[in-house]
């Protein structure tokens, strides 16, 4: 057990690591990255861009700048190249709101994944079925940018009724219920997708499993059809959703959410990293992907721990 | 043979005309069509054919196990007097494991590998007893104890892969005798075994059979897999009861072709080493068009005109209730018989 953790953290140190050598190694390769040049603005003249080029350490060696941001990074003092504000602070600004879309998401998406996997799987072939499908394909389809900004349009814009408040995030200290009212229409475009995903790949599961041997085992000691479905059927369909569900939420939580949090205006971490792509700003990009990565690897940590828990066979002994 | 012979027999099985058709895109599926036999307390039926001769589905048909949209049943299978084809699912539920117990050809698939070996049994004993977990824990370790695991009182925790092949088949024996069943139905349980725990799993099976007094549906591909322990053999081909009787008869004076082939691909160390074990040619018949007449016509090495009509399933021989489906005259039966059995014969392809 502590030889497995000893070994996982290090490979997940690696990890981090070597994405923000990919994420800075792109920022040097793509054209137009130039940063004094974006930093001096419009108007530069080249001794300005000269200038700055040196201040900031940009006429280094590249792995002298690598260094040098690593270092900032973990030091929690990398500053923005646009708006030179300190990157972790932004981090931190945004986890709320983040954080809150991707919980409660994750709660409706769990739930309904389950609920229509398992109605769908038990009702296989028959019209409930069929129907449900369809629906989970709709969702599947269905692009977050657009679908958020129908719901918004529609429900909360007045398109057909104001049921919603328009976009933004009030934190739930300051209000519970506004916290609340703002979150519902975020969390429900996110889990569309999910929903129709997990349920799909539940079915498909479930309806491997009842052939197992083991669930003929348990009919035949004449359990009841409920008891079959819910300790012996689906104890094993629900472990590689365990896998899924831990790399979709910490990928949410790390900032993935990118077009639910801009279409939302939510003002979470996805959102500043969109913004910070969109200024082709170095700094805050590497932090955010660091931020992300440190959720992914950890996550996914977690989700081999639980993997032991819910299979004896790979239990270390 | 039978322990307590003055006792009156009691009739615990009776399969009457039992047919199973499963309706499939490329047709119905005649898995069984008119089984009959009976079983009495104490006593073994052997049932053996080959892969796809409805063994398994005249098996699984007794538990209740083939239910399906698809499926359709004839005939009737009354158990102490009670058609089971005609209970409700939850009514069908009373009777698995409690009053029939099955076991599965492959021990290593058929316990749920996520629970410990003992959660499977108290399971088993909680469906149909409302006990305490305990006591029902408790009844788990005896269970084991009987079918010869060592340390019960440990292993019991142990999960399924834990244990060895022989072991698991053992736990598996546990569990469908927990509520103490008056049948127990093994369904190939040796087949995925090597050969040496074949013989104890065989062995415990006879044992365990006279601890619970209760009777046991043997079923193999495999001759010699009942040669030791069945009282009554039925010999199956294409869904149909091709030859039926008992366990000496069959050995000694079988019937049908088909049976022949059986025992002549069994390798035997009591008669002179043939040049090559004896196969029967060619592939069962499919049971969705089954041939016309005697099933076995296409693959028998001695059909002849009167087959294309299937004989019934009739005595022909002196001994009552030895029965079979072949037309041969009996005395140029025994002929040919004995010449393929050894394996002087070459059989036309």
């Amino acid at each position: 057990m502590a030889t497995f953790l000893v070994r996982r953290s290090i490979g997940a140190i690696l990890v981090c690591i070597a994405v923000t050598f990919v994420v800075f190694l792109i920022f040097i390769v793509v054209p137009g990255g130039d940063p004094a040049q974006r930093i001096a603005g419009k108007n530069a003249t080249p001794q300005n861009i000269i200038n700055i080029r040196h201040s900031w350490g940009f006429d280094q060696p590249f792995y002298t700048q690598y260094w040098v941001m690593l270092k900032k990074m973990f030091g929690g003092n990398l500053v923005s190249y646009t708006s030179q504000q300190n990157v972790l602070t932004q981090i931190v600004q945004g986890m709320p709101a983040t954080f809150s879309l991707t919980i409660g998401a994750s709660i409706i998406w769990l739930f309904f994944g389950i609920l229509v996997g398992v109605l769908s799987a038990i009702t296989a072939g028959r019209l409930s079925d069929r129907v449900i499908t369809v629906l989970a394909l709709i969702g599947i389809s269905m692009p977050v940018f657009w679908l958020g900004i129908i719901t918004r349009y529609y429900l909360a814009e007045g398109g057909l009724v104001t049921w919603f408040p328009d976009g933004e995030y009030v934190g739930i200290t300051q209000s519970p219920v506004q916290w609340l009212s703002h979150m519902i229409l975020p969390w429900l475009v996110l889990a569309v997708l999910f929903i129709g995903f997990y349920g799909r790949v539940l079915r498909g599961n479930i309806l491997d499993t009842i052939n197992e041997d083991y669930v003929r085992t348990a009919k035949s000691k004449g359990l009841t059809p409920r008891r079959i479905l819910v300790k012996h059927v689906l104890r094993t369909s629900l472990i590689p959703i365990v896998t899924l569900f831990g790399l979709d939420f910490a990928a949410v939580l790390g900032g993935g959410a990118i077009l639910t949090e801009t279409v939302f205006d939510l003002h979470g971490v996805g959102q500043y990293a969109e913004l910070s792509i969109n200024n082709f700003d170095l700094p805050p990009i590497m932090g955010v992907t660091m931020y992300g990565a440190f959720f992914i690897v950890v996550f996914s940590m977690i989700v081999d721990l639980f993997y032991a828990y819910l299979d004896p066979r790979i239990r270390p002994t | 043979m039978e322990p307590g012979g003055a006792l009156m027999a009691e009739r615990l099985l009776e399969v009457e005309d039992l047919s199973v058709h499963f309706a499939t895109v490329d047709g119905t599926v005649k898995a069984v069509d008119g089984v009959s036999f009976e079983l009495e307390r104490g006593k073994v039926l052997g049932i053996v054919g080959e892969s796809g001769s409805g063994k398994s589905v005249t098996a699984m048909t007794l538990m209740g196990l083939t239910r399906d949209v698809n499926a359709h049943f004839g005939g009737e299978v009354r158990y102490k007097g009670r058609n089971l084809l005609e209970l409700s699912e939850s009514e069908m539920q009373g009777y698995r494991g409690n009053e029939i117990g099955m076991i599965f050809q492959d021990p290593m698939t058929s316990l749920n590998p996520v629970y410990r070996i003992g959660e499977q049994i108290v399971e088993a004993i909680q469906a149909h007893d409302k006990v305490d977990k305990r006591v029902a824990k408790r009844r788990a370790v005896e269970l084991l104890k009987q079918v010869g695991i060592p340390n019960p009182e440990s292993r019991v925790d142990d999960f399924p892969h834990q244990f060895s092949g022989g072991m698991r088949q053992r736990a598996m024996i546990a569990m469908a005798l927990s509520c103490n069943p008056d049948v127990l139905i093994a369904d190939e349980p040796t087949t995925a075994l090597d050969v040496t725990i074949q013989a104890q799993i065989i062995e415990l099976i006879g044992r365990l059979k006279d601890d619970f007094n209760s009777a046991v549906i043997m079923i193999t591909h495999d001759l010699g897999v009942v040669a030791e322990i069945a009282d009554e053999i039925i010999v199956m081909y294409a869904g149909r009861v091709v030859e039926q009787a008992e366990k000496r008869d069959l050995f000694y004076d079988p019937q049908m072709p088909y049976t022949w082939g059986l025992l002549g691909s069994i390798p035997r160390l009591d008669r002179p080493k043939p040049e090559r074990l004896h196969s029967i040619k060619g592939a069962p018949p499919s049971v969705i068009n089954a041939p016309a007449g005697c099933k076995f016509r296409p693959r028998c090495p001695h059909a002849f005109e009167k087959c294309v009509d299937e004989p019934a399933l009739e005595n022909r021989v002196e001994k009552p209730g030895h029965l079979d489906r072949c037309w041969l005259d009996v005395e140029v039966k025994r002929a040919l018989r004995d010449a393929t059995i050894s394996g002087d014969t070459q059989e036309a392809a």
